[in-house]
């Protein structure tokens, strides 16, 4: 009994290791490093999304404008990547407060007007991708410096750092959200709003620091991509968010809020990815991939009820 | 009574196992027509899961079920209702958004070829609540009423649905001692057309002014059928509990003379007005009234989680200035809500993680969770809370009432509070954790706590209360001592 239930627990991790096995059998490709280093470094930036949009999903939120942090924080870290005249962390530094203040501007009005997570971050998601191309004059930003390109396709000791990066970030969000003072009243919040502020939390900081983490996360996602694409653009990121919320809804977290996990969402980006970089081995044409993604993202959602069913 | 023996509905036999645990064994059980049989037992005794089974919403193991010698068993919720069998839940099902008319008709409005008609159905809703003697308008949206309303609609639902048998779970449990009074008009009504009602209830009083027959179940098992005038109080309890009951008041602490808190002039528009009173420590102040007389907005006011327009509020001599709960818990004051659900405990959290909730930060090392030192508090006081679960990290959503009550009462104690309220704490609770609770109150006191007690049962004010505050329409009546407090005597100044 209690073995079934553990079963159930890990059920996306148990469909993400058949599923790798099949296409293993399949395309011998398939589970190679050079193959996996492909998969990882494709999937990092919807993961560093899907790790912030976590925390903010699990206080109950929502946050729609992801795919536009990442517009602005890229185009405000390429203008000043330019070979001259700054040091590399000038244009990361420029990124990462992109974002923040992206996040802090979500969390400010969420918690002050109390008008609905899904509106405000709608109305931000417009914002974002305005002054994106104001910042940018509607133009790629090209012409980076080698230090800055370094970052998204560099690699140590064969390693790419755009995996390096992942690893680390994966690592300290799952210690923030299950070690920290922080996690637990974020779970509280989501799991009883009106509980959680009688049990003496302040309610608006624990909001104001998610949006702010996933402001901050897609700020770094905006100068990866950046980096990796040695462009700057206005228009990148667009409809990422939506990526996002699928590897977070795949990976078991509950959209009402108070339930999931970091290594959920974990699995989530990858089972997205492994799926892509699978049919694309097998050449499935993208229109096909589109239509299997949507049948992979309500099949591990229906997965989750029906688990939640039998455990009740 | 003159159609009393005439039987509407037997069950026989029933048994219902969950994993292997039998929920329900062998249970016996019948109804007569135009009967108030009460159905009691402790929480966990199986009386939901009986429930839950006559009216279709779970299936019996084994056993069977005839409703007007018809074998109702294998039917599901929708014909059971049809056939006359109407549950009044204990939580409120109804579409806030929607009117009086539209709620009671959900489901089955009156349409001319799919088009509603609206006229008819307000019209139809206007006689239902004539018939039931109900002063309540039709037009108005369901989130204008008091529980109480919403309640009185639900049963007004249920016999336009032309229930012959209404099963009752809690229903005076939100009820105001005025509108319980209304609800058992309503009851008698009923009995005299012929409804028969299983009601089911924690509150002794009420069980012997309404109930004819009483069944009581314990641990899953039938135990026994008896008319209420032949079964005195004290053995219904220990028929319920198995076990002679002891005194249900423990003794009664002196009050300390330090005064914890002080309130002084304390006036929200609307809510209350003229607030005065003060708590020593080892002290229990009651405060009785009707529902809706301000108690537990004088203590969300206490607590941070409303604001009060004027006032002040000293604690141990100091002026305080609190603006949310979390003010308040680091000054000292905790607060048991009367609404477990909405303030009361994440569901999704631990027993662990709920209790070290108010206080996560003596269990921390900076912004870090010290899971040893956390374990190692929550688990001590979850013992001496005699908190039954399968583990410290079981979910507070799958425990029964009473140990959610410990949990909450155990999460505001290891805040360390110097003055707690307790709001309505033993609501919807089985009499052994009661009695648990009570034990509770009174250590509490001995070590020095103050205590504001809130309830809507007078015995549980009487014989807890050192002194007893009665608030009538949101002013403060007066302060009783124990000794010159009485059932009667409070009713007079609540009802002022």
């Amino acid at each position: 009994m209690h073995y079934i239930k553990k079963l159930r627990q890990y059920g996306i991790l148990i469909v993400f290791i058949i599923i790798c096995l099949i296409i293993s059998f399949i395309s011998p490709q398939f589970l190679t490093v050079s193959n996996w280093t492909i998969i990882i470094t494709q999937v990092s930036i919807n993961a560093l999304l899907a790790f912030g949009v976590t925390f903010v999903i699990i206080t109950g939120g929502i946050d729609l404008s992801l795919g536009s942090i990442v517009a602005v924080a890229g185009v405000s870290a390429a203008m000043l990547a330019h070979p001259e005249p700054y040091p590399v962390f000038i244009p990361v530094l420029a990124g990462l407060l992109a974002g923040l203040l992206m996040g802090v501007f979500n969390g400010f009005i969420i918690t002050k007007s109390k008008i609905a997570p899904f509106i405000v971050t709608l109305g931000t998601m417009t914002i974002g991708r305005g002054l994106a191309l104001i910042l940018s004059n509607g133009r790629p930003v090209s012409n980076l410096s080698d230090s800055f390109v370094f970052i998204g396709s560099g690699k140590i000791m064969g390693i790419p750092v755009l995996i390096l990066i992942l690893i680390f970030i994966f690592m300290l969000c799952t210690v923030i959200l299950n070690k920290t003072i922080l996690g637990r009243y974020i779970y509280a919040v989501g799991g009883n709003e009106q509980a959680a502020r009688a049990s003496g939390i302040d309610v608006n900081q624990v909001k104001m620091a998610v949006y702010s983490i996933s402001g901050l996360l897609a700020g770094i996602a905006g100068i990866l991509l950046t980096s990796r694409i040695t462009t700057g653009q206005p228009n990148a990121g667009a409809g990422f968010e939506l990526d996002a919320i699928a590897a977070v809804v795949i990976g078991g977290t509950s959209t009402t809020g108070g339930k999931g996990s970091m290594t959920g969402t974990l699995i989530g980006v990858l089972l997205i990815g492994v799926i892509n970089n699978s049919l694309d081995l097998l050449n499935v044409t993208s229109y096909y991939q589109q239509v299997i993604m949507g049948i992979i993202i309500i099949g591990a959602v229906v997965l989750d009820s029906l688990n939640q069913k039998s455990n009740s | 009574m003159h159609q009393a023996d005439e039987q509407i509905l037997r069950v026989n036999s029933l048994s219902k196992s969950f994993f292997g645990v039998k929920a329900l064994d062998n249970i016996h059980f019948d109804l007569k027509k135009g009967e108030v049989h009460a159905l009691m037992g402790e929480n966990g005794a199986g009386k939901s899961t009986f429930m839950k089974i006559l009216i279709g919403l779970l299936k019996a193991d084994s056993g069977s079920i005839s409703f007007n010698s018809e074998q109702i068993e294998n039917m599901d919720i929708h014909s059971i209702m049809q056939k006359g069998i109407s549950m009044i839940h204990q939580e409120i099902l109804m579409v806030p958004e929607l009117t009086v008319a539209q709620n009671i008709f959900l489901g089955r409005e009156i349409n001319r070829a799919y088009v509603l008609d609206e006229q008819a159905i307000n019209q139809q809703a206007e006689k239902i609540m004539q018939l039931m003697g109900l002063n309540i308008k039709v037009h108005t949206k369901a989130k204008h009423l008091s529980i109480a309303e919403l309640q009185l609609i639900e049963i007004a639902k249920a016999v336009s649905n032309n229930a012959r048998v209404i099963i009752m779970d809690e229903p005076s449990s939100a009820l105001s001692e005025k509108e319980v009074e209304i609800l058992f008009k309503i009851i008698h009504d009923l009995k005299s057309k012929g409804i028969s009602i299983i009601y089911i209830s924690h509150k002794m009083e009420e069980i012997y002014r309404i109930a004819d027959r009483i069944t009581v179940f314990r641990d899953g098992k039938f135990i026994i059928t008896k008319n209420s005038a032949d079964l005195d109080k004290n053995s219904l309890i220990s028929l319920m509990v198995g076990r002679e009951i002891e005194e249900l008041f423990p003794q009664n602490s002196t009050a300390q003379t330090e005064v914890v808190l002080k309130v002084k002039n304390l006036h929200k528009k609307g809510k209350f007005s003229d607030i005065n009173f003060e708590v020593c420590a080892g002290e229990v102040l009651g405060i009785a009234g009707l529902m809706g007389a301000g108690r537990t907005e004088i203590a969300r006011a206490i607590y941070g989680l409303d604001r009060p327009d004027s006032g002040e509020i000293h604690l141990k001599g100091k002026t305080l200035k609190i603006r949310s709960p979390k003010d308040a818990i680091k000054q000292g004051i905790g607060y048991v809500s009367e609404d477990r659900k909405a303030l009361g405990f994440i569901p999704e959290l631990s027993v662990k993680q709920n209790i070290s909730l108010s206080s996560l930060l003596n269990y921390s090392k900076g912004w870090f969770i010290d899971g040893q030192k956390e374990q190692k508090a929550s688990s001590i006081i979850a013992q001496q809370f005699k908190i039954r679960s399968s583990g410290l990290n079981q979910k507070v959503m799958n425990l029964s009432g009473g140990n959610q009550q410990k949990v909450i009462l155990a999460k505001v104690l290891l805040a360390s509070p110097c003055l707690i309220i307790l709001d309505e704490p033993t609501r919807g609770v089985d009499i052994g954790a009661k009695q648990e609770i009570y034990k509770l109150i009174r250590q509490l006191t001995e070590s020095g706590l103050a205590v504001i007690l809130i309830s809507s049962e007078l015995p549980e004010i009487l014989g807890l209360s050192n002194r007893i505050l009665v608030l009538s329409k949101g002013k403060q009546k007066t302060i009783l001592a124990q000794k010159e407090a009485s059932q009667e005597k409070i009713m007079q100044y609540a009802l002022h």
